[in-house]
């Protein structure tokens, strides 16, 4: 059977005579006879890669609710852009596909390069002076941000907002495990953080809040920022990076963490990954970074020259006291958005986010008008995406949707847990989050309102 | 006929064309106010102010500035920052720990397939039938390679996969009621494997490496109580040996009550081979992207599945792929899991990728794999002995730690220099100074998908490189010369700390 391995009968021959071995078996000596598998693995046998990919597109065909087949109204923290050809080509260049982490700086330029320019691109976003090189999601950035400010507080209580996304919440839960830190919800109102319902217990060392929310909707960062200023918590925002870029920078507004995920920035939706986890923070807690972080420095002939730096807060070299414990990150996301930004310009992702909050306020109007269907948060502005209640399950309608092409939204019952504090217990189960990126049209949009309004008059 | 010189390397980078040394210029400098390469879909989308929808204090009076070039210069900044990189597919790529395996292509054509790129994580599970029976033949293969009962996906890396076992641990040792404080990670140990204990809750008790480069067994011993919660190993360890002992290992810390947790850096030393749940090991991740071909993207994304005995598999993360009843795929989550340890599902399109390879080598193949890797590494080991002895003079598994530390008394070339210098030869750099308990450490994983002839050019490489040192060993110091920057000043880098484009114009004024 052929596999990508380039060796010969009589190579394998050669190379153990060299070794003084007559059978690849006393490579494995060392191995206790006892401990070894006996008959080999369980597996079925290697096919060759034709048979392998028939095998692979035959499943790909059974996942009828992608975006290529069916009208995306899904957002919910993943979102269908456009990702041009070029985006596509240049990410796809082997050079950087097939690379490992830039040790050797000498012969990495080209990756520490493209982190640069990443770095600067999501520090701009962020409005903050430094961003690593990536983390794993928008999850993870937000468990290390409150790593960070735990450490930078020394107080390890944590108020985390409804409105930031309810598997990132999860993710800080599970993780909180093993740190111990204290999660105290706080639940919306309105779509606002209400700071007032956990006013009174232990003052706490972070406070995360989502800009926007994600229900859509926009807090005050200034109130904010003055709930930190009052109990001397740091301040953690999870932005959404295409917003951001007509928003006033979170790091303006007062932040001291800003993390996102930034699948957005030509990542295709992926079933959820890999993704890009998005992380920038003040230059005073620059020692604090978690993961790779790379700056501009020069040879020793004197030219520009890029290298990993800050090493000393890493795992490798500060072992169990390590800000972070992130070796692998996701560099070639974050090299694929700095692509994607390069294509969008200044002007095209401001375009982009102004699409997204145009289309999606008219897909908004145009389900609401429909008879029995209201807006979660009525009179309140939203971006991105947008709650609808319905008079059926929220899943039935989904379902009935997709009957008809669309892949209408999420469930707020699939993404949230019961009592989460972001959504009356009472319209949970019939509300829907629904997105329009900028690649969803009029006649789109206008055919999804018509499906909507058949599948709940039925 | 000499087999190892009678055809060309394949795996040797030396030939590769550069032209001129002329510094690229950062996106932003390559700027022009009004230039632009974006193009979006006519949506017919009635336009209106941004002002009536979002809140007005919420506006910027600007957009963020990005950059304004046109695609045809996007292009080539980003080509020729390509062509100031080092990759597999260029040439071997030796860095130990690493396992730079060629990356077949069919897998990248599979992951680029509409059919998985483009669904929503959020699409329910009647639409992604086959998503979910990708994730869950994966996971029974998984299982199968590492004799484990069964495993999370969610994990987007090794790290992560560690302070999920980590956490895993601590709900098992809980649900008995038990607190317990402290993990036994040996010396040799990867730098995540403290840097998760510490976040999983942990103290790290430190347990030395013996004359034989394995675990020192008395000292395990000594540290071993009933506040262990387990202990962290590979195996075969960082020093390529195998643990011979892991049996004897494996029964103390299990007399104790802690659990044995298996990191997989290494696995691709043993597939077919032996199986970590058969040496006794009770939770095990996975680096997709070393052992399952899995590109490493110049530093990530990975993924890091952990699979784990039957007792512990109640508290693996959820929501988790299963096969259903009636024969359809859906959702589960096991009954006290711990929560959820990535933001949807994992890193699906690494996954995919990870099937793939498996579908293609089947048992027997990956068996092969372990096989071929083994053999290079020892080939290599031998053949590169008399200037580069190995740490351990005896059979190692797929890598190979060899010590600089007699080059350096009689040269003064340092491991470093000799990394250094090799770049000019062609190919990767080894790993250097890692395992931190071997003196002047380099060590070489050559992986199974380079030939003979590659090792061969490398083995003469180092060669010359000794002989160098002997003769003019400024030209080590000195080296690389041929690279598209020469060694940089890691020390301003730090000192005078430019992340950004920005800081890099407010510092020059």
């Amino acid at each position: 059977m052929p596999d990508y391995t380039p060796h010969t009968d009589a190579e394998i021959d050669m190379m153990l005579g060299f070794l003084g071995l007559d059978s690849v078996e006393e490579l494995f000596a060392a191995i206790p006879a006892a401990l070894q598998v006996s008959g080999g693995l369980d597996l079925p046998q290697g096919i060759p890669e034709p048979d392998v990919a028939y095998a692979m597109e035959s499943l790909a065909k059974l996942n009828t609710g992608g975006a290529s087949s069916m009208v995306c109204f899904a957002g919910a923290g993943a979102y269908d852009h456009e990702i041009p050809p070029v985006v596509r080509a240049l990410g796809g260049r082997s050079e950087f596909v097939t690379a490992y982490t830039p040790y050797q700086p000498e012969v990495a330029q080209g990756v520490l390069q493209a982190i640069f320019e990443y770095q600067t691109l999501v520090a701009r976003l962020a409005g903050l002076p430094v961003a690593n090189a990536s983390l794993y999601d928008g999850s993870a950035s937000v468990v290390e941000a409150i790593n960070l400010a735990v450490s930078a507080s020394r107080r390890a209580v944590v108020h985390l907002s409804a409105g930031v996304h309810p598997h990132w919440r999860s993710v800080v839960k599970t993780y909180a495990r093993g740190t111990g830190h204290t999660i105290v919800d706080v639940p919306l109102v309105n779509g606002v953080s209400n700071f007032d319902a956990v006013a009174g217990g232990e003052a706490p060392g972070v406070v995360v809040v989502g800009y926007p929310t994600y229900l859509g909707t926009f807090e005050d960062l200034g109130d904010v920022r003055r709930h930190c200023d009052e109990t001397g918590a740091l301040m953690v925002v999870a932005a959404d990076p295409i917003m951001a870029s007509i928003l006033k920078t979170p790091g303006s507004q007062g932040a001291d963490v800003v993390v996102g995920e930034g699948q957005s920035l030509g990542t295709p939706l992926s079933y959820g990954g890999p993704y890009l986890g998005l992380f920038a923070c003040t230059l005073e807690q620059v020692r604090r970074l978690p993961g790779r972080l790379v700056g501009e420095t020069l040879d020793i002939e004197g030219r520009r020259a890029y290298v990993t730096t800050l090493r000393a807060r890493e795992q490798d070299i500060r072992r169990e006291k390590a800000t972070s414990n992130v070796c692998s990150n996701q560099t070639l996301m974050a090299v694929v958005a700095a692509i994607q930004l390069g294509w969008l310009g200044t002007h095209g992702l401001a375009q982009v986010a102004t699409r997204c909050v145009t289309a999606t306020r008219y897909l908004s109007d145009q389900v609401t008008a429909i008879d029995g269907v209201t807006p979660l948060l009525p009179g309140v502005p939203v971006a991105r995406d947008v709650a609808v209640t319905t008079p059926l399950d929220a899943s039935v309608v989904l379902d009935r949707l997709a009957d008809e092409g669309f892949l209408g939204g999420l469930a707020l019952s699939s993404l949230t847990d019961e009592g989460d504090g972001s959504v009356d217990a009472s319209v949970r189960d019939r509300t829907i989050l629904m997105s329009a990126t900028e690649r969803r049209t009029r006649t789109e949009i206008d055919a999804l309102a018509a499906a909507l309004t058949k599948v709940v008059s039925r | 006929m000499n087999l190892a010189t009678s055809a060309a390397p394949g795996g040797r980078a030396a030939s590769t064309p550069l032209l001129g040394d002329a510094r690229e210029p950062t996106i932003f400098e390559m700027s022009v106010p009004g230039r632009s390469a974006y193009q979006l879909r006519t949506t017919g989308i009635p336009e209106r102010p941004l002002s009536e929808l979002i809140p007005s204090g919420a506006l910027a009076d600007s957009p963020v500035p990005i950059a304004e070039v046109s695609e045809r210069d996007l292009v080539a900044h980003f080509t020729r920052l390509s062509h100031r990189q080092f990759s597999v597919d260029l040439g071997a790529y030796p860095l130990g720990s690493c396992t730079m395996k060629y990356n077949p292509k069919l897998c990248d054509t599979i992951a680029a397939m509409p059919g998985l790129a483009d669904v929503h994580p959020g699409a329910p599970a009647s639409l992604t039938q086959g998503w979910l029976a990708i994730l869950v033949e994966l996971e029974e293969s998984l299982c199968e390679i590492t004799g484990m009962a069964a495993a999370t996906l969610q994990p987007s890396a090794g790290a992560a996969g560690e302070l999920t076992g980590l956490l895993l641990m601590g709900a098992y040792h809980e649900a008995n009621g038990d607190r317990r404080r402290r993990v036994l990670i040996p010396d040799s140990a990867h730098g995540t494997n403290p840097a998760s204990a510490t976040l999983g809750g942990y103290d790290v008790t430190t347990i030395p490496t013996d004359e034989r480069g394995l675990v020192d067994l008395d000292a395990l011993r000594a540290a071993l109580d009933t506040d262990v919660a387990g202990i962290m190993l590979t195996n075969p360890n960082t020093a390529g040996m195998f643990e011979e002992d892991i049996a004897e290992i494996a029964a103390a810390v299990h007399e104790v009550g802690g659990l044995l947790y298996y990191d997989g850096a290494n696995l691709n030393a043993i597939l077919g081979v032996v199986r970590p749940g058969d040496m006794g090991f009770d939770i095990i991740h996975m680096n997709l992207h070393k052992t399952f071909a899995t590109p490493h993207g110049g530093g990530g994304p990975g993924a890091g599945p952990v699979a784990v005995s039957q007792r512990v598999a109640d508290f693996l993360p959820g929501p988790k792929a299963a096969r259903l009843a009636d024969g359809s795929y859906g959702w589960i989550t096991p009954e006290r899991s711990i929560g959820r340890v990535h933001g949807w599902h994992g890193n699906a399109l690494v996954i995919a990728r990870a099937l793939t390879y498996i579908k293609v080598h089947g048992g027997d193949g990956l068996r092969r794999v372990s096989e071929r890797a083994v053999l290079n590494a020892n080939w290599l080991r031998k053949r590169i002995s008399k200037n580069f002895p190995a740490a351990y003079d005896r059979m190692c598994m797929h890598e190979v730690v060899v010590t600089g530390t007699e080059l350096k008394r009689q040269t003064g070339a340092k491991a470093i220099d000799v990394a250094k210098r090799l770049l000019e030869e062609g190919f990767h750099s080894p790993t250097v100074y890692f395992p931190l308990i071997i003196d002047e450490a380099l060590m070489f994983e050559p992986t199974e998908t380079e030939s003979l002839q590659t090792l061969e050019a490398l083995a003469e490489s180092l060669d010359r490189i000794a002989d160098e040192a002997r003769v003019a060993p400024e030209n080590l110091h000195a080296a690389p010369r041929t690279t598209p920057v020469r060694r940089v000043d890691e020390a301003r880098a730090a000192r005078t700390l430019v992340p950004t484009q920005d800081a890099r114009i407010e510092e020059s004024g």
